[in-house]
């Protein structure tokens, strides 16, 4: 009998092997697993990087820019802006551009403006969120001042007229011509009230 | 005596006779049993969600609307391909993986059979959740297995359910894949060498590898739909500054590496069959692990060839128009690479094997449907027809589906202790083959002819190739049931298996009795 001593203990100490290396793989494959759910949600911010670089999706639009003084106005070239704009689903506003179509220099500030109208009967909040197209336009196209930088609130029945003051800049690629700017009004959420006034009670905190 | 005492106080579970009833199963740690019940689980949701495509196929019989409203006939769309993916095909390989797995490579069981028990027994509480989300107001979720924001953030509480149960199975995915990795690097028997591994086991490795990384992606853009539908998060609201197209990127991140979860296994079941009845050794065994392997680091990088017409820059759609041309190429070694195994084989034809070769030359022309998806000009006419989905229904029917039929007949006798009835399962091969080209060749052409995928209405002109479609449809759908009693058929009775089953079968599986006994390579087999 004394002989087998041994032998069990080598094959109690396999198996303890055995299931400690198997605790330590697994917790080395659950770094994957981190890794990946932290890769989701920075999916998130690597995608509004992208996308202001880029100028995709409204991103590169919706921040005001200075006029750059150096800018020269470029009178042998004509460029065709047109503005449209629409409502979303649950926002009972009429909203249209005041004029429909611009010719201008590249380099030139121009002012246009649109009208809304807000058709409910209690004042609503409504965020405006512009897009250009063609998408390549967009990084060429700056607006120095637009209604769209921040949410805007009418009274029950009021109409209010919503200046845009934009150029656009004379490296926009030489094959575009005419480019179209381009609104949806979105209804201001309720959540974004919360955030909001989230925001100003850890202002009040502070 | 006291020897194997104490070993089996280390290996922390006791072989004194077989457990027995109902808590057999539920508190089951045997890799066999858990196995079975993946694949009966699999198998009841196969059906089921097979039934919701009736569903839709009744509806699309004629044009008009005769039987479905069509917000339920959006409820049929959605569930029918959440249940099918999440539900039937990936719980189906995971079975595969449980019963096989330690057999392949000589281990007693699973690394970890607890975790292994929990991972199965996660799956009930999701399905409920799936089944439950019809009976709640407003019905079960509408919006495309896809979830797209803003449909998914707008809809009733069924949305909840549907995300919550997905969470759950990526839960069970993740701890199951870590399972099966530790399993296949730690507790291979002596001699079985990473390269002699056998394929099938290779492309679970890769597939486990592919899950735990893109599962939490999932569950990151899950948790945002979440937070933007209940906690004032705007991740995917315009209004808020946010956008509905990061969710398709963060979403298909994740979805295209399922695609291949999906069919990376069915990979591994054609390369076990196709050379036991070819009567060959694989053909470029060496340049299936590489191809296998390279599939799954391409799945990465061609998630937005999903979302071409979303708006992206010239220069990513070239992108992803050329890296999903890519993955065409090492596919293609692994179909030449079967083919050439066929070559001059002494080949029979027995239910596994007509299942096997037929899923090559389907598949293949489900790939090819896809490269002419991938053709960016191509798929901005044919992103969302029906074009898109006789290809989807290619490789994910007959590229997972039938290979999990054909691993079933091929390795049920080994399960069970019996021989399927061969004459049975012929007619059901043929039956559910040339069924599933009625219901889903015709497609190609509604498809080119620009008929819109789920809508539960369609002009005149689409009415003839519909009617066809619907007729192969119910005819496939009624062919599974023949599946369900030729499987319990086989489970009560029927010519006893030999150890061996298929003489040109080769593995350790085959060494073991048939059926296979509770335990099995308790003292590990030595690898030459």
């Amino acid at each position: 009998m004394i002989p087998e001593k041994p032998l069990i203990d080598l094959e109690v100490k396999q198996s303890r092997n055995q299931s400690s290396a198997n605790g330590k793989l697994a917790w080395r494959l659950s770094l994957i697993v981190l890794a990946g759910l932290i890769f989701g949600f920075a999916i998130a911010p690597i995608y509004d990087v992208m996308c202001k670089r880029f100028g995709l999706n409204g991103r590169a639009d919706s921040v005001a820019t200075n006029f750059d003084k150096s800018i020269k106005i470029d009178k042998t070239r004509w460029v065709t802006v047109n503005f449209t704009g629409n409502t979303m689903p649950g926002l009972a506003w009429s909203f249209a551009p005041k004029t429909i179509s611009m010719r201008v220099h590249p380099g030139e500030i121009s002012l246009t403006s649109y009208t809304a109208r807000n058709n409910a009967n209690n004042s609503v909040l409504g965020v405006a969120v512009p897009s250009v197209t063609p998408e390549i336009a967009m990084l060429s196209f700056k607006k120095i001042e637009c209604f769209c930088f921040k949410q805007q609130t009418l009274r029950a029945g009021e109409t209010r007229e919503m200046p845009v003051m934009f150029y656009v800049k004379p490296d926009l690629p030489k094959d575009i011509n005419e480019l179209t700017l381009s609104y949806a009004f979105f209804n201001g959420l309720p959540s974004a009230d919360k955030a909001g006034l989230q925001a100003s009670a850890l202002r009040a905190l502070n | 005596m006291s020897s194997t005492t104490t070993t089996h106080d280390a290996h922390g579970h006791d072989d004194h006779g077989h457990p027995t009833g109902l808590m057999r199963w539920v508190k089951s740690t045997n890799h066999k049993d858990i196995g079975t019940m993946y694949l009966w689980f699999s198998f009841t949701m196969f059906l089921f969600a097979g039934a919701l495509a009736m569903g839709i196929r009744a509806e699309l019989f004629q044009p008009g609307l005769q039987f479905i409203k069509p917000e339920v006939f959006n409820q049929l769309t959605t569930l029918h391909g959440l249940i099918m993916i999440f539900g039937a095909i990936m719980p189906a390989f995971v079975g595969f993986a449980n019963w096989q797995v330690p057999l392949m490579i000589g281990a007693p069981d699973m690394a970890f059979p607890r975790l292994n028990n929990m991972s199965f027994w996660l799956l009930i509480p999701a399905a409920i959740l799936l089944l439950a989300s019809f009976f709640v107001p407003g019905g079960a979720a509408a919006g495309g297995w896809t979830m797209y924001p803003p449909l998914s953030v707008q809809g009733g509480m069924s949305v909840d359910m549907s995300i919550f149960a997905l969470h759950i199975l990526g839960v069970s995915s993740i701890v199951g894949s870590i399972n099966i990795i530790t399993t296949i690097f730690n507790m291979r028997a002596p001699g079985m060498t990473l390269m002699k591994m056998p394929m099938f086991v290779w492309t679970w490795l890769i597939t486990a590898y592919l899950l735990i990384a893109a599962m939490p992606v999932l569950a990151g853009a899950l948790t945002m739909l979440i937070t933007d539908r209940h906690f004032g998060t705007h991740f995917f609201n315009a209004a808020g500054g946010g956008d509905p197209v990061l969710f398709q990127h963060v979403f298909w991140f994740f979805g295209h590496p399922e695609v291949y979860i999906m069919i990376l296994p069915a990979f591994g079941i054609l390369s076990t069959i196709i050379p036991t009845f070819a009567r060959k050794p694989l053909f470029g065994y060496a340049s299936m692990v590489y191809a296998t392997a390279a599939i799954a680091v391409l799945s990465f990088v061609v998630w937005a060839h999903h979302m071409f017409t979303t708006g992206m820059p010239v220069a990513g759609q070239l992108f992803f128009m050329y890296s999903t041309m890519l993955i065409s190429v090492p596919t293609g070694v692994k179909v030449f690479n079967w083919l050439a195994t066929m070559w001059k084989g002494s080949m029979t034809f027995e239910t596994p094997m007509l299942f096997s070769v037929a899923v090559v030359f389907l598949f293949t022309i489900g790939g090819f449907s896809g490269l002419v998806c991938a053709i960016l000009p191509v798929d901005i006419q044919l992103q969302d027809t029906y074009y898109v989905v006789a290809h989807f229904h290619y490789v994910l029917f007959s590229g997972a589906a039938m290979s999990i039929m054909g691993g079933v007949y091929y390795w049920i006798p080994k399960w069970t202790g019996h021989m399927y009835d061969e004459t049975l399962g012929k007619w059901h091969f043929w039956l559910t083959t040339i069924a599933f080209n009625v219901t889903f060749f015709p497609m190609h052409f509604t498809g080119l002819a620009g008929m819109p995928r789920r809508i539960p209405d369609y002009s005149q002109q689409f009415a003839e190739f519909n009617m066809i479609s619907s007729l192969g449809a119910f005819a496939l759908g009624l062919s599974q049931l023949l599946f369900l009693y030729v499987v319990i058929k086989c489970i009560r009775g029927g010519a006893k298996a030999t150890n061996q089953v298929w003489d040109g079968a080769q593995g350790l599986e085959w060494t073991v009795a048939s059926p296979a006994p509770f335990h099995t390579f308790e003292t590990p087999p030595q690898v030459k």
